[in-house]
């Protein structure tokens, strides 16, 4: 199962601050991430959102399954780095990618997907003037959250499959099926949410 | 049953339908008026029943033919008709579209303007009457297979509808889940068409089509209807 970007419910302050403030602040952060110069700066954005895990109050445990996702990823990034470009720049992809990272997940375990959908409906309503459809992009922005997890368990599906038959090793055997598959899986989430009467409007 | 349906009204009538993907014709010479409250639609792998069903609440629109629900054409009225019509799929992963169960229920009733706080008052309240109380913040992927066929039932009861299609909704559950999710259709006051392949489940159905080579070769109370289509299969 996915371990990342499932809702952790809670009361903690990051829980209750609205979502659209949350989003404008997760934007703000990408910025800075690529703004700030050097690794202190960086490593000290890093040091900040992961010291607002416990302010979320996040079980020890989804925190863990974080790590585990994470560490590998940047310890691979960070030989590699290294060996191209030397262990200056290598720190400052890492710290980057952590604090990045770190703050997205942090954002989709403290704020329900519905109220994003609400604040990006609400925030994109005066554009409706100019042809945009706030609702639409709304559940655009609902169903890419969602995808993450769908598109996880279609892999881990896909991946059990490919051991069951000791192809581990064939690029094929993952990519093939996990294709098919996805684009059922789109087939099938189009129909159900025009029986839900998504596009009606 | 507060909060559902108050009873099944809805006529639903096949008037001349044919249908065909591409050169491969999968119904002909269809016509059907389904008044009863629990009908139910079997026959063999593609024997043109679930694309039947589609057609009532306009997901395939018939290639001759006219449909109606309610005297209502899904070709033409299409948002009215899916106002009426809901619609449960065999996979329940690809139903869910919101990470949560609470938020995937409530997420049916978005397109109704109705207020958040409302939303999720009767989110919850249609989680609990059909056994899932305490699952509103849960994961809805992980949830077991009939949980999710649940939730996925919950997402369109929690909408009112007069008629719920079924197409296949027990091939993924394991017996027991297979029983309790007919149970709770009959407990239902919409009108409810089943497209199954679970023959031992239609006890308790008013009505069974069976269908063969896109035609009805049989439609009668259970029991002879089952018989022929026993007789069919060999």
């Amino acid at each position: 199962m996915n371990p990342l970007g499932l809702y952790e419910p809670g009361t903690s302050p990051l829980h209750r601050a609205p979502a659209g403030a949350k989003f404008l602040g997760l934007l703000v952060l990408a910025v800075l991430v690529f703004a700030l110069p050097g690794p202190v700066a960086l490593g000290a954005l890093a040091a900040v959102v992961l010291a607002a895990y416990p302010v979320a109050r996040i079980p020890l445990r989804r925190s863990r399954q974080l790590a585990r996702v994470l560490v590998p990823l940047l310890v691979v990034l960070f030989a590699v780095q290294w060996w191209l470009l030397g262990p200056g720049l290598a720190e400052v992809v890492v710290l980057r990618l952590l604090a990045a990272l770190a703050a997205a997940n942090l954002f989709t375990l403290t704020t329900r997907v519905e109220d994003l959908i609400s604040a990006v409906e609400r925030g994109l309503r005066p554009l409706r003037r100019f042809g945009v459809r706030p609702e639409r992009i709304g559940l655009l922005v609902g169903l890419t959250m969602q995808a993450v997890a769908a598109l996880s368990t279609i892999a881990a599906d896909t991946r059990e499959a490919q051991r069951a038959r000791n192809a581990e090793r064939s690029v094929s055997a993952f990519a093939i099926p996990f294709l098919v598959r996805t684009l059922r899986h789109a087939d099938e989430l189009g129909e159900a949410l025009a029986a839900r009467g998504v596009g009606d409007d | 049953m507060d909060g559902e349906c108050g009873g099944a009204s809805g006529l639903i009538e096949f008037d001349g339908i044919a249908h065909s993907y591409g050169d491969h014709p999968v119904l002909d010479g269809i016509d059907l008026r389904l008044a009863e409250q629990r009908v139910a639609f079997v026959g063999a792998n593609g024997s043109g029943k679930s694309t039947l069903a589609r057609m009532v609440n306009g997901l395939v629109a018939p290639t001759r033919g006219r449909v109606l629900v309610d005297g209502l054409d899904p070709a033409s009225d299409g948002r009215a008709v899916r106002r009426r019509v809901g619609f449960v799929f065999t996979n329940p992963d690809s139903q869910i579209v919101m990470p949560t169960a609470g938020e995937d229920v409530a997420f049916s009733l978005r397109r109704r303007g109705i207020p958040k706080a409302e939303r999720e008052r009767r989110a919850a309240e249609v989680l609990a009457r059909h056994g899932l109380a305490g699952y509103a913040e849960h994961p809805a992927h992980q949830l077991s297979g009939g949980q999710k066929q649940l939730l996925a039932l919950c997402s369109m009861l929690v909408l009112e509808p007069q008629v719920l299609v079924c197409d296949e909704p027990t091939t993924l559950l394991d017996l027991r889940n297979k029983r309790r999710f007919v149970e709770l259709l009959h407990e239902l006051p919409q009108q409810v068409l089943l497209v199954t392949h679970d023959l031992h489940l239609l006890s308790g159905f008013d009505r069974v089509v069976v269908l063969d080579g896109g035609r009805v070769v049989a439609d009668d109370a259970p029991e002879p209807a089952l018989a022929h289509y026993r007789e069919l299969v060999g």
